[in-house]
């Protein structure tokens, strides 16, 4: 008979449960429904070089980053130095993709915090963010050897992130 | 002095012939109302309680538009809203669709209320059983009887 007084609090504790872990999750971290299919066709002209292109197709055979950013954004420049630190790692190559930017704002943003990417692909009106349901820059791809997104990052990157989850990843990625 | 003063208007005026011009409406209405229809149905991603229909974000802007193209392409509703389920989840739904993974979010509610419903049947029903059913002798019902009428009298 005495549980019974052990109700209420045990209804209670599983409601805190539930609400610290509502709580401590991002609202703003929705699941792309884009892990594990194919990356989307584009191809766009490279930031640095009108004249030349980019397109997803010519890094098949390798696994590679895709870093969606822009000089207007403000955890762009927060994540930054992490991107420097795995351009430097050389695990994979990583691509930017400057989203709705204008070049030269762009250009001056990397000659000034320096260019951690093999080159960027220049999306002036955001069609291509469209394709990869960009939503909110920064965003990270990694894409395997055959095109498919096998991991998407909403927000900047962390040392942390980099550490426990992208460069283990990428180890597995490589081997296969 | 004056003459500051109007160059100065002059100089002020002029950033109203930069201002940003408003979004352009598609030419016909038809569009528009089925560009409203569609989007009031989904989630603008930036600002995630606003329609895509209401939001004013520079995304939802964007996919205004590319559902303007896509509605003068032909493409039914249906279509259009796979266009954006496939980019950005169910999430853009308002309405989830049932599937496996939304069976909780669709059944759970009704499964809680059949819970609370059984819980308080089974209450109610053992608190019946337990109240003691007590026969009234005689000489209970002449008292009964007797406080009755007394009250009665007095009222009268």
């Amino acid at each position: 008979m005495k549980a019974k007084f052990l109700i209420p609090l045990i209804l209670f504790i599983g409601l805190v449960v539930f609400l610290a872990i509502g709580l401590n999750r991002d609202p703003h971290e929705v699941p792309s429904p884009l892990i594990n299919k194919s990356a989307p066709a584009f191809e766009l002209s490279q930031l640095a070089d009108a004249n030349k292109t980019f397109s997803p197709t010519s890094m098949k055979g390798q696994v590679w980053i895709l870093n969606v950013w822009a000089s207007w954004c403000v955890a762009c420049r927060e994540e930054h130095p992490v991107l420097v630190e795995l351009a430097k790692s050389q695990m994979a190559p990583v691509i930017g993709l400057d989203y709705k930017d204008k070049r030269e704002d762009a250009l001056a943003m990397l000659a000034k915090q320096g260019n951690p990417y093999i080159l960027s692909a220049f999306d002036g009106n955001g069609r291509v963010g469209i394709d990869y349901g960009v939503y909110g820059v920064p965003e990270t791809y990694i894409i395997d050897q055959v095109g498919v997104i096998r991991f998407k990052h909403i927000g900047p990157l962390t040392m942390d992130l980099l550490n426990q989850k992208i460069y283990p990843l990428l180890n597995e990625l490589k081997k296969s | 002095m004056r003459r500051v003063f109007l160059l100065a208007i002059c100089v002020l005026s002029l950033g109203n012939v930069f201002a940003k011009d408003a979004a352009p409406l598609a030419d016909d209405l038809v569009t528009e109302q089925r560009l409203i229809s569609i989007s009031e149905e989904m989630r603008c991603l930036v600002c995630q309680n606003e329609s895509l229909a209401g939001s004013r974000s520079d995304l939802a802007n964007d996919l205004r538009r590319e559902i303007r193209i896509l509605i003068k392409e032909g493409k039914s509703d249906d279509q259009i809203r796979s266009f954006m389920v496939e980019r950005y989840g169910d999430f853009v739904l308002y309405r989830p669709p049932v599937k496996p993974v939304t069976w909780l979010l669709w059944i759970g509610p009704f499964v809680i209320l059949g819970l609370g419903i059984a819980g308080l049947l089974m209450y109610l029903r053992r608190r019946n059983s337990r109240v003691p059913n007590v026969m009234l002798t005689d000489a209970d019902n002449q008292k009964i009887d007797a406080l009755l009428n007394a009250s009665d009298k007095k009222e009268g």
